[in-house]
């Protein structure tokens, strides 16, 4: 038998399994949303190819365990007439996670499953000197954990207050968590050090007494394996989508250009330095 | 509240979320379209929630006052689905 290729399988999401011969797949899958017709057909490979079963990875992903060696073509052309397509492992851009954002959540500040779709498209499998990772999570509850990631993006509520609107009902003084929000002499008096655009003011408002523009909290160098370190907030708030892709550009291509192999972003960002780091994301940022 | 004629009045401070807003719920429940609800919340998470939960469920929100002993009353206007 032809020797074989275990860093072009593991690029194309083929696992090796401490079982000899034995691959775990994964799949493709962005934001964790998979149809039906995904998942009869992984059901079927499964149950045809795989020990009948799958694994649930911890981003959203699907593994299909137990795929034999010497099945790897025909898994791969069956689980395409189902719509599913191989994963990524090793250094390059991975699976890009992210909450059902505000099409579906009442808290949602953005649409953070057509954010992932986006980075996706744009970055997917991309040759890196380690592997990098992308999570988007809708609002403030942060459900999908955007600082664990290497750039963890955040929706976020850029407001203004309508006066002519307001009712003065002082329902969005109390809403607020970080009570950022005061009357004074029937003005309202937005504290923006301690705003932190989770948008239950406007959310919780009974006239919709507030404009809202959708924005981001960007997160750069989290990383949650051997070593733990929390994705830090450089920027101020990005107020476009437009903005937004500069500012992942830009940390991408900072990771590309300095980072060794088999550095996570994280120790890219301490070896190179913050400042060197935030002046490219600053560049971007104004555009 | 004097600016308000109050149909009914429902105290919630005696119980936690998820239950304060599902006895405000019921409360509004039984009264008809456009009458008016005096819902009593403690301060901290009732009063961080309910108005926007009630909010969400298609009433009107008219005010919430501050009783000065750490509650809160939100006037409320019944809103029947069409």
């Amino acid at each position: 038998m032809a020797k074989v290729d275990y860093a072009t399988l593991k690029k194309g999401g083929f696992m090796r399994q401490k079982q000899k011969n034995n691959f775990s797949l994964r799949l493709a899958c962005v934001g964790g949303a998979l149809t039906a017709e995904n998942l009869k057909k992984i059901a079927e490979v499964a149950e045809k190819y795989g020990d009948g079963y799958v694994h649930l990875t911890s981003r959203q992903g699907v593994e299909i365990p137990f795929i034999k060696l010497d099945d790897i073509d025909d898994v791969t052309a069956d689980l395409a007439k189902g719509g599913c397509r191989p994963g990524v492992c090793g250094p390059r851009v991975r699976t890009v996670t992210a909450c059902q954002g505000n099409t579906v959540c009442p808290s949602g500040n953005i649409n953070s499953y057509d954010i992932a779709v986006k980075l996706n498209e744009r970055y997917f499998g991309r040759e890196l000197p380690h592997k990098f990772k992308f999570g988007v999570t809708g609002c403030q509850n942060n459900c999908l954990k955007a600082e664990e990631n290497d750039v963890g993006i955040k929706g976020a509520a850029q407001i203004s207050w309508k006066e002519d609107t307001c009712i003065h009902c002082g329902v969005c003084e109390k809403a607020c968590r970080e009570e950022a929000i005061t009357f004074r002499d029937g003005k309202l008096v937005i504290d923006t050090q301690k705003c932190n655009y989770c948008g239950r003011c406007a959310k919780s408002c009974p006239v919709d007494a507030w404009d809202v523009n959708e924005a981001f909290l960007v997160s750069f160098g989290g990383t949650f394996g051997n070593h733990i370190s929390k994705g830090r907030e450089f920027l101020p708030l990005i107020t476009s989508e437009e903005q937004l892709f500069r500012v992942t550009d830009a940390a991408i291509q900072f990771f590309a250009d300095h980072a060794n192999a088999g550095e996570r972003f994280k120790f890219t960002i301490d070896r190179v330095g913050e400042e060197k780091l935030y002046e490219v994301l600053k560049g971007a940022y104004d555009g | 509240m004097a600016d308000y004629k109050i149909d009914d009045t429902v105290d919630i401070t005696d119980v936690v979320c998820p239950v304060t807003f599902v006895k405000a719920k019921v409360a509004l429940e039984e009264l008809d379209d456009g009458q008016i609800l005096a819902v009593r919340m403690n301060n901290g998470e009732p009063v961080q929630n309910v108005p926007r939960s009630i909010k969400e469920e298609g009433h009107q929100i008219l005010k919430l006052t501050d009783n000065g002993d750490d509650t809160f009353t939100l006037i409320v206007k019944k809103v029947e689905d069409e």
